[in-house]
């Protein structure tokens, strides 16, 4: 148990907050009253630990979105690749990374989606892998299409894939939502704009041609930041 | 070095915010194989059987419901039309916190679900454990301790709703 250690809580500037009346869904779905503080303190190993994925359940196949039963996957193939970090700068490795995400015409493979955006039947939208010794995450997919939705008049969520990580440790649990640069839909997307102004960049993906496959796939690269160490006296000189 | 810089962490990258799992998260997280994971003991099995429900009392059909405990299993479910969910996990032991405070056997428990712009955090405690009296995080949640102790619904399960919201409100945690 001597690798369990406290996490410095998140700044108050980086999430959304759970009421976020733009965003109507929040009004009946968040708590009203305080989060009260774990005692004494994040100090529980249940909190400081996490479950450990292997190989065993994830294949390689997992990866790539594109490649359905009968071919492939219409629309932009992509890779997206990034670097899952804690917020020390170190590399988690070996760690679940698991994505869901619209189809090129921006319609989810999903009973819940019955907009009149085609789908694929090649493509169904959802993928894993394990980050490699660098903590280097990496898909092929395809580039996911906006899509209407109910929030607000003539309403468009912007292009997004939705990322879940685990980390080590409960504590680092995270899912999110990655962005493509310079949408046009961003002015007007209330789950997006919850996020404090100066995080926001951090869900939006760099076009990166190094990453780009010649005659293949279009490259992106974001990074993925959870949750670090605190530093404490307590903890000092031990092994980084 | 400086008493500041020695609470400072080592670097300081930006953290990435956390977004909701929206509606479709079925496309990924609803891996049936999680909801029974295998256990080392099938004799210390614990069913959880709950809902989820907003703060109009409607059950959260576009929910999913992730335990843990201190050395595994992890288990998730996706929640029904109904909001209801259920998972089969090992019953969870008395683990002390790492200054070695005693607490009572627990599951921590996360919620995500479309409406919710980051995950709300809760534990599970074991319904009839003496333990729970003396367990610093219920003491902490004074009247509002019940909330976070599951009821009893026959042999070797447990059921244990939650409210995202209203006057019956789980008890959420800042992790």
């Amino acid at each position: 148990m001597t690798d369990l250690h406290p996490f410095a809580p998140p700044p108050a500037d980086t999430n959304p907050p759970l009421d976020s009346p733009a965003y109507r869904s929040t009004a009946t779905r968040h708590p009203t009253r305080p989060l009260l503080r774990l005692t004494p303190g994040l100090t529980d190993p249940t909190e400081l630990t996490g479950p450990v994925f292997g190989t065993d359940d994830v294949t390689p196949e997992d990866a790539d979105l594109t490649r359905g039963p009968g071919g492939e996957a219409v629309g932009q193939r992509i890779v997206v690749t990034g670097r899952l970090l804690d917020g020390a700068g170190r590399p988690i490795r070996r760690s679940l990374v698991e994505i869901w995400q619209a189809n090129a015409s921006g319609r989810y493979r999903h009973r819940g989606d019955q907009w009149p955006g085609s789908l694929d039947p090649n493509f169904t939208g959802g993928g894993r892998t394990l980050t490699d010794d660098d903590g280097t995450y990496r898909f092929t997919t395809i580039r996911p299409g906006a899509y209407p939705w109910g929030n607000h008049p003539n309403a468009w969520r912007p292009a997004h894939i939705h990322v879940s990580v685990f980390g080590r440790s409960f504590t680092q649990r995270l899912v999110t939502q990655m962005y493509f640069p310079d949408d046009p839909l961003f002015f007007q997307d209330p789950i997006l704009a919850a996020v404090p102004a100066g995080a926001r960049g951090r869900l939006v993906a760099a076009y990166d041609h190094d990453v780009t496959e010649p005659a293949w796939a279009l490259g992106f690269r974001w990074d993925i930041v959870v949750r670090g160490p605190a530093a404490t006296p307590f903890e000092a000189g031990a092994d980084g | 070095m400086a008493e500041a810089d020695r609470h400072r962490p080592p670097a300081d990258l930006p953290l990435t915010p956390a977004q909701t799992v929206g509606p479709f998260l079925h496309l990924a997280l609803a891996d049936p194989a999680l909801r029974r994971p295998a256990l080392a003991d099938d004799a210390a099995a614990l069913t959880i059987r709950g809902h989820v429900v907003d703060g109009d009392g409607a059950a959260v059909p576009d929910a999913v419901v992730e335990t843990w405990q201190h050395g595994g299993p992890f288990t998730r479910c996706a929640t029904d039309e109904d909001g209801s969910w259920e998972v089969r996990t090992g019953r969870p032991v008395a683990v002390p916190t790492l200054d070695g405070t005693p607490q009572a056997p627990h599951l921590a428990v996360s919620v995500f679900a479309r409406g919710l712009l980051d995950r709300v955090v809760t534990r599970l405690y074991l319904p009839d454990e003496p333990a729970n009296g003396h367990d610093p995080t219920l003491a902490a949640a004074g009247d509002r301790a019940a909330a976070l102790v599951a009821r009893a619904d026959g042999p070797g399960a447990v059921r244990f709703d939650i409210h995202l919201q209203g006057p019956d409100e789980s008890v959420f945690f800042a992790v």
